[in-house]
């Protein structure tokens, strides 16, 4: 078993097909969703987990490409500019994972680690630097 | 032994210079020993990168034609200040972006600001002036809308007249609701704690006396050649301090100023604070020479010999009472969590250390290539000044 992170676009055209359904009824996969949007423009965005075999999930893969969306495996919703953090620390504390922490305590550096992310957005309102942002 | 700021220029100079960061010189005073350090040691780097809402900048814009003397002024639609001379502006890092709803719906987000419009100066990034005049016989011109950016400008002057401060409260929230201050988010019943001071790497930490840093000392202002020129706004050094002569509570500040076209991007940054408003976050680092061994045992100053007070940031900072929760020092605050009325409270900082040491590491390769020459203070600053309130009067209702 494997997990992947995946983050999706849904143009307007997919946004009403149940895809998540299939995951988990035609490729067993478990699924675990960090954040979903719908916009007013009735494109949809969607941040989630996959946990499954290398097999069903490149099969999931694969069903996904049939669809007019746009997959990012990896690639999450929250994004963390390096080049723009501050290296204050404000973050750490909201961070409920420790995601975002204090990754060398002799030069007070911090880091992010993608993989601990679930995507609350806390970071985005306490950062004074506007390191942290939301894909949608 | 006594050294004079001629003898260590001229070791600068000549590229002979000992120069250790503010971080460094603890050990090596432990190890060498304070008077043979001080005969040795001849600059000790500090530095501090955070948050100092009294920064700003006075810009040129040179003359259109026909001229205009512009009497109101927006870059990127944030408003400048323009009552001083024909062409010339004053923006301030807290100034909104006209139309920002602030905290109309609370908290606000405060995106971009006057920080933000120093940043993208210094970015070198391209900007919008929207000037209005009412017109003159010489300065006819009435309206103006141009792109520019920093290289178009005649001048562009940092001048920050409060930064820096010596020492600074750490902030937590009794209230049993999320509060929004300058000093980041401060969760509901004590669950946070933030503190805003590069301790041990601070410049007047290092220099609790002002026996060096006064006005004209030389400095590196995100990495221009900047000067003190004034004590700070608030400058309050009659505050209570340690057996160290360190203050627990703010104490002095600087006003600083510097050429704006030299600075570093990175060390210029706007920020938004949330439920707050927008400031700016500077570097700035400032050298000690080390004239003689009690200089010296003052920059040897360590994180758990600086006191702060914790205050309580939904009722007696506003309110003004000056009752202080509890007292830590730095390295406490450091460690990332202490502990207050039995109960244990993650710490963070709005002050970078990181930053801070990477600006003690510039300033010191600086003096050490011999491209960066210290100033003697032309005036020393004041030592026994307190501050006063603003007592409300005026005709009775």
């Amino acid at each position: 078993m494997i997990t992947k992170k995946i983050y999706l676009y849904f143009p307007k055209s997919e946004t009403e097909k149940p895809i998540v359904y299939q995951l988990v009824k035609q490729f067993d996969l478990i699924v675990n969703i960090f954040r979903a949007k719908v916009t007013s423009e009735e494109e949809g965005y969607l941040s989630l987990e996959v946990t499954g075999t290398q097999e069903n999930i490149d099969r999931a893969f694969g069903f996904l490409g049939t669809f007019d969306v746009d997959i990012h495996a990896g690639n999450k919703g929250m994004l963390w500019d390096a080049g723009r953090c501050g290296q204050c620390g404000a973050c750490v504390v909201h961070c409920p994972t420790g995601a975002l922490s204090i990754i060398d305590r002799a030069t007070r550096t911090i880091g992010f680690c993608e993989e601990n992310c679930i995507e609350c957005l806390a970071c985005v309102a306490a950062c004074p630097f506007g390191a942290c942002s939301s894909n949608f | 032994m006594t050294k004079t700021y001629a003898e260590i220029n001229d070791k600068i100079a000549s590229g002979k210079a000992v120069v250790l960061t503010a971080e460094e010189v603890i050990d090596y005073v432990d190890k060498r020993g304070l008077e043979a350090a001080a005969q040795e040691v001849d600059v000790v780097t500090t530095a501090t990168f955070g948050p100092m809402c009294s920064s700003g900048c006075f810009l040129n814009f040179g003359h259109s034609t026909p001229k205009m003397r512009i009497s109101e002024a927006w870059i990127n639609d944030v408003m400048a200040y323009c009552g001083i001379a024909a062409v010339d502006v004053y923006m301030g890092a807290t100034q909104l972006r006209h139309n920002d709803p602030a905290n109309m719906y609370h908290p606000g987000e405060f995106r971009y600001g006057g920080g933000h419009v120093i940043e993208d100066l210094v970015a070198g990034k391209k900007l919008q002036l929207f000037g209005l005049s009412y017109g003159t016989d010489d300065y006819p011109r009435r309206e103006i809308r141009t792109l520019f950016d920093i290289h178009d400008l005649n001048q562009a002057i940092m001048v920050n007249p409060r930064n820096c401060y010596q020492n600074y409260n750490v902030a937590v929230n009794c209230s049993d609701k999320r509060i929004y201050t300058y000093l980041g988010i401060l969760r509901a019943k004590m669950r946070n704690m933030t503190y805003c001071s590069a301790g041990q790497l601070s410049p007047l930490l290092n220099d609790p006396l002002y026996e060096t840093i006064g006005v004209g000392t030389a400095i590196w202002l995100a990495g221009a050649r900047g000067i003190v020129y004034s004590q700070g706004t608030q400058h309050c050094s009659l505050a209570e301090r340690g057996d160290n002569d360190v203050p627990v509570e703010g104490a002095g500040t600087l006003a600083l100023t510097g050429n704006m076209k030299e600075m570093l991007p990175e060390f210029v940054r706007g920020t938004s604070f949330k439920g707050y408003g927008v400031s700016l976050a500077l570097g700035v680092g400032i050298p000690i020479p080390i004239l003689n061994h009690e200089i010296l045992r003052r920059a040897t100053v360590r994180d758990r010999d600086i006191q702060a007070c914790v205050i309580d940031y939904s009722t007696d900072y506003p309110q003004k009472t000056g009752k202080v929760l509890a007292r830590y020092n730095y390295e406490q605050l450091r460690s990332g969590e202490v502990e207050l009325n039995g109960k244990k409270i993650p710490v963070t900082s709005l002050s970078s250390y990181n930053k801070a040491l990477k600006i003690c590491n510039l300033l010191k390769a600086e003096i050490e290539a011999g491209r960066f020459l210290l100033a003697e203070p032309s005036q020393r600053l004041p030592l026994n000044q307190g501050m006063q309130s603003l007592n409300i009067t005026g005709p009775a209702r």
